[in-house]
């Protein structure tokens, strides 16, 4: 139960990107397109859930002093692994996201749950957890590019990875005098990211306002409760 | 050859800014920019970090990695040389003055983990810069975002005072004030 409570945090409540403002240089700087969102979230869970099962195995091994180090070399070489697999399996995606495969070593989602939950629990565990808050980073860089890439050329459509001429699904959604080019620039990233992070604010604040409402109608109805056995006394 | 450097340095400075146009170090951007005087301080702890990381990396990878025929292994060194420069200067900081220190806290370790130093570093290679190209870049680029960072931290000691809707209020309504501020920017690309 509290397994699946921490799995599900990660993905709306306390979700890496919009909740807790981590790892944002990505987020805004690879959603023009779905393909390039999937791409780089696959990529991001896999090392994630990689770097806290390896650091929540050793995390007893390791001196308190120089541990920063220590999980960063971790990290730093399983990104190149996988910048390597991307660079020979799937080139395309490779020069489309650049030089953001290496920066996912600064991600600063992938050290963070390192140090706030890897360090400090077992591996499977870390395990789940890499996994909830690495759905919760796809989660959020799909639901950017999807507004960002609709408005911006009205097309929803992706491409096959691994062989880019392998168009999977494409479809017009808006006529292409329509489009709004300005989603494919920075202003549009931002303005995307400020109204998501926004809307996410907005829906906790009304489930808080909620709780808050339900408390107060509760003490309400106790005081009526005591003062009717007070009288009947 | 003098022309081309100065394009560089208004190219990297202004026009392809480290943070409005390639969405590099937002977390310090977002996280230092409440106070305009933490803010000028991260961007002098960056723009050293920076032009010290690029210098030694540059070094390593050129007379280090290649002749050993290790150039696979770029991003573990550069990340490890990054990590302890960050370490040196926060000594540094400490010892030379503690009031910056403290209204930095939780700032400084985490320039390890800002993507702007590690982007200048492999850009620097990727790009195949000769020395003074390298210097250049790795110069200007860490001015931009110090310049970008310090005009951000003045707009939103404005807003704290401002009146924002409630769901607003913090981080997004920063953010809309970064899209505007890199809008404002784009307007610069007619200058070359």
């Amino acid at each position: 139960m509290n397994r699946m409570q921490n799995f599900k945090n990660g993905l709306i409540k306390d979700n890496p990107v919009f909740g807790l403002y981590l790892g944002l240089c990505s987020t805004l700087a690879i959603t023009t397109s779905i393909n390039n969102a999937i791409g780089m979230g696959v990529a991001v869970i896999a090392v994630l859930i990689l770097s806290n099962m390896i650091i929540s195995a050793i995390r007893k091994l390791v001196p308190d002093d120089i541990r920063i180090p220590v999980y960063i070399v971790i990290i730093a070489t399983l990104v190149k692994i996988i910048q390597m697999l991307i660079q020979a399996y799937a080139p395309a995606l490779n020069s489309s996201l650049g030089v953001f495969i290496p920066l996912i070593v600064v991600n600063c989602i992938i050290l963070g749950r390192a140090e706030a939950f890897a360090s400090k629990n077992g591996v499977l565990d870390s395990a789940l957890d890499g996994l909830g808050m690495g759905l919760g980073y796809l989660l959020a860089v799909l639901a950017m590019s999807l507004i960002r890439q609709i408005l911006s050329t009205g097309v929803l459509s992706m491409t096959n990875p691994f062989n880019e001429a392998q168009v999977l699904f494409s479809l017009r959604l808006i006529p292409d005098n329509y489009t709004i080019s300005m989603f494919s620039a920075p202003l549009g990233a931002f303005m995307t990211f400020a109204f998501l992070a926004a809307a996410l604010t907005a829906y906790k604040n009304n489930i808080h306002k909620k709780e808050e409402e339900a408390a107060k109608a509760a003490k309400i109805e106790a005081a009526k409760a005591a003062k009717a056995a007070k009288e009947a006394a | 050859m003098f022309g081309e450097l100065v394009t560089l340095l208004i190219t990297s400075v202004l026009l392809n800014n480290a943070v409005l146009n390639q969405f590099l170090g937002l977390c310090p951007f977002m996280g230092v920019s409440r106070k305009k005087s933490s803010a000028l301080g991260m961007g002098m702890a960056v723009v050293f970090v920076i032009v010290a990381a690029g210098l030694v990396t540059y070094a390593l990878y050129y007379l280090v990695l290649v002749p050993l025929k290790l150039e696979f292994m770029d991003l573990v060194t550069f990340i490890l040389v990054i990590a302890s420069l960050v370490q040196l200067t926060e000594m540094f900081l400490k010892k030379s003055s503690p009031a910056l220190y403290k209204s930095l806290g939780v700032y400084l370790p985490l320039i390890t983990t800002n993507c702007v130093v590690l982007n200048v570093c492999l850009v620097n290679i990727s790009n195949g810069y000769d020395f003074a190209h390298m210097l250049v870049y790795t110069i200007g680029t860490p001015l931009g975002f110090a310049l970008v960072l310090y005009i951000f931290s003045s707009i939103r000691e404005r807003l704290e005072v401002a009146n924002v809707p409630a769901s607003f209020k913090g981080n997004p309504v920063a953010l809309v004030v970064a899209g505007l501020m890199a809008m404002a920017f784009s307007g610069l690309a007619g200058i070359i």
